[in-house]
């Protein structure tokens, strides 16, 4: 592999790892809070990136079209919290996986319903598609979009957790929910606030995706979703830093090893997968994780 | 005494009903039962480690998977699979795999539980909800694995001409054999071991319970019919490909357990037989239908979508299913002698 062909495997790793690291995120918040695999997470990023994908069709400018997804995404997020999970807070755990696989099953189904499970084209403007040559790297823009935004979000996600009121009111439900309901803050409403930046993220996530594999289908968040669930744990999960690095070190991965071995290009979407079975065999509370039973962010 | 001879007069009387359903129901009916039977496999093997252990998994596509694989392989000529591999030529084991039926099912389920076995060293080290997220993930892998290997499995082509030795005799006999071994299970040592695991882990484990143990046990068990139930179900068919295992497999039989009761064998048959045949019922749903003179088109999923709003609802308002964690015989004692103190 020579010096240019290494560039830009080391750009498209990073944009990979950071459309894994944003849908993370969500994931290592709501298993923070809830201590719930939120498996309908992978299909809210399916339904921003439909969102959008129907808003620009309908003629929208896609920076409103970008809006729409992710302001129809956090309202997903917000009703799936509302309707199926806040019931079940005191249930066994098992109902409430139960419940997020139905609710996941359900979107898809019922996006296969409305769309019909042919991928679709997805249409970005000329300005985020445009190919950009520098000497003999090629550079889509979108790839080099998506990292700086990511940075951005990241930078903003951890501002709230670390410096705003609510960030301390979310990491203080980390520790211990019915403690937090004591000292007389509204722990639902700093669980909503926990689905609005995840769903949001995600949104985000799934429309980067959208851009650079440019088709969707109704199934596209199941294998994003899982891969993005095991950049969680590779980072220890609970984490939210953990959840970016472990997006990050999955994305290189997949680029580089098939980079390098191209014979095992049809197994890529098996990496992540053996990467959950390595961490939780060598090192169960990946790489920031320090407890699995109590958890930080 | 009396039970034992109960017991007897069921069993004798549920052989005697399939081998007349065998010899006598004509081909369709036969089909619907036999579906019913290995659904009842699958799912009686799935509530153990869902509904009896409380380790939430989703596995049953990807060890029915392997089960399917098995059989086919060991049942399929040496001559037709030298034709049927279209893309590269078999593996030479694949060419000295033979074997008559029941073997051949056995081995299925033998392999799945191997690979339990496999999944469970980093699956119940760590508590938590990891054994969800990794049997999603295999079932997965397993499709991965199956298009990526041509010369075992004929990439997504599938195996076809399987042969169908899978008739009720055999799949009726197996489902009760798997109902009879289940409720063993349940009322034995190792059972109220799993019950203690799911209720409360730190305290079995203070009783001197090896968890760890009892999970790959119950795991194991499960994987294993329903390796056997992934064998029948290929012979029943004679076609398998990778895009017959997926999730919706899984969900089918999430549906039922939850429907039945978590934890009771007995509600589980009894969910297969109703969800099974609505199933079959709510086919229209999926097709194109007239509604005030308008075309609605076909919409596959629809009946996924239905399914799916059902487990949540009842997940929310009916968590206990049907029978909850009790047996049938349990719900009726309690009926009959009023020992309504005894009840939860």
């Amino acid at each position: 592999m020579d010096f240019s062909t290494f560039l830009q495997q080391i750009v498209n790793g990073a944009s990979l790892g950071s459309m894994y690291a944003l849908i993370a995120i969500g994931y290592t918040m709501v298993y923070g809070v809830l201590r719930l695999i939120n498996f309908a997470h992978g299909d809210i990023m399916m339904v921003g990136a439909f969102m959008t994908y129907l808003a620009t069709s309908m003629g929208m400018p896609f920076g409103i079209a970008v809006l729409f997804g992710i302001l129809v995404s956090v309202a997903v997020g917000i009703l799936t919290d509302k309707v199926a999970y806040k019931p079940l807070r005191d249930a066994p755990k098992i109902s409430l996986l139960i419940t997020a696989i139905g609710i996941s099953f359900l979107l898809e189904n019922l996006f296969n319903v409305l769309f019909g499970g042919v991928p679709r084209a997805f249409d970005a403007p000329e300005y985020l598609t445009k190919v950009l040559h520098l000497g003999e790297i090629y550079l889509p823009v979108t790839v080099i979009i998506i990292p700086i935004v990511t940075v951005f979000i990241l930078t903003s996600v951890l501002w709230v957790l670390y410096r705003t009121k609510y960030g301390m009111a979310i990491r203080a439900l980390a520790f211990d929910i019915p403690t937090v309901k004591l000292m007389g803050a509204n722990a639902d409403s700093i669980i909503t606030i926990v689905f609005i930046l995840g769903s949001a993220l995600a949104a985000v996530g799934g429309i980067f995706y959208a851009i650079s594999y440019p088709s969707i289908d109704p199934l596209m968040g199941v294998i994003v979703g899982l891969k993005a669930f095991a950049a969680a744990v590779l980072g220890g999960i609970g984490s939210v830093t953990g959840a970016v690095i472990g997006g990050f070190i999955l994305g290189f991965t997949e680029i580089f090893v098939v980079a390098l071995f191209p014979e095992l290009g049809g197994y890529k979407d098996a990496f992540a997968f053996f990467f959950l079975i390595l961490v939780l065999l060598f090192r169960p509370t990946g790489i920031m994780g320090e407890d699995l039973e109590r958890s930080r962010f | 005494m009396k039970s034992t001879i109960i017991k007897s007069l069921l069993i004798i009387s549920t052989l005697m009903f399939i081998y007349y359903a065998h010899s006598h129901f004509d081909s369709y009916t036969l089909s619907i039962l036999n579906n019913i039977g290995i659904f009842a496999i699958l799912a009686l093997s799935y509530n153990l480690i869902n509904g009896v252990t409380g380790q939430f998994s989703l596995e049953p596509n990807g060890f029915v998977a392997i089960g399917a694989y098995m059989t086919a392989l060991f049942l399929i000529p040496t001559d037709t699979k030298i034709d049927m591999f279209a893309l590269v030529d078999p593996a030479p084991v694949v060419l000295q795999m033979k074997a008559n039926f029941l073997p051949a099912i056995l081995a299925g389920g033998v392999a799945a539980a191997f690979i339990a076995l496999m999944l469970s060293f980093p699956v119940f080290r760590v508590r938590g909800d990891y054994l969800a997220i990794v049997t999603l993930g295999f079932g997965f892998i397993i499709r991965i694995f199956a298009i990526n290997n041509p010369e075992y499995t004929n990439g997504s082509l599938g195996l076809n001409d399987i042969p169908d030795s899978a008739n009720f005799l055999w799949i009726g006999t197996i489902a009760l054999i798997t109902f009879i071994v289940m409720i063993h299970i349940v009322y034995s040592k190792y059972g109220r071991a799993m019950k203690a695991v799911r209720d409360d882990e730190d305290a079995a484990l203070a009783m001197g319970i090896n968890t760890f143990r009892i999970k790959t046990t119950a795991f194991m068990t499960s994987a294993f019919f329903e390796g056997i139930g992934g064998g029948l179900l290929a012979s029943f068919l004679t076609t398998i490909s990778p895009d017959q295992f997926t999730f919706l497999l899984t969900f089918q039989l999430l549906i039922i357990i939850v429907l039945g009761g978590l934890g009771s064998m007995s509600g589980t048959l009894l969910a297969t037989i109703l969800v099974m045949g609505s199933m079959e019922w709510l086919r229209f749903l999926d097709d194109d239908m007239v509604i005030f003179g308008m075309h609605t088109g076909a919409h596959p999923g629809m009946r996924m979508v239905i399914f799916a709003i059902l487990l949540i609802i009842m997940m929310l308002f009916a968590r206990r299913g049907l029978f909850g964690d009790r047996e049938l015989g349990d719900i009726l004692k309690l009926k009959f002698s009023k020992r309504e103190d005894n009840a939860k």
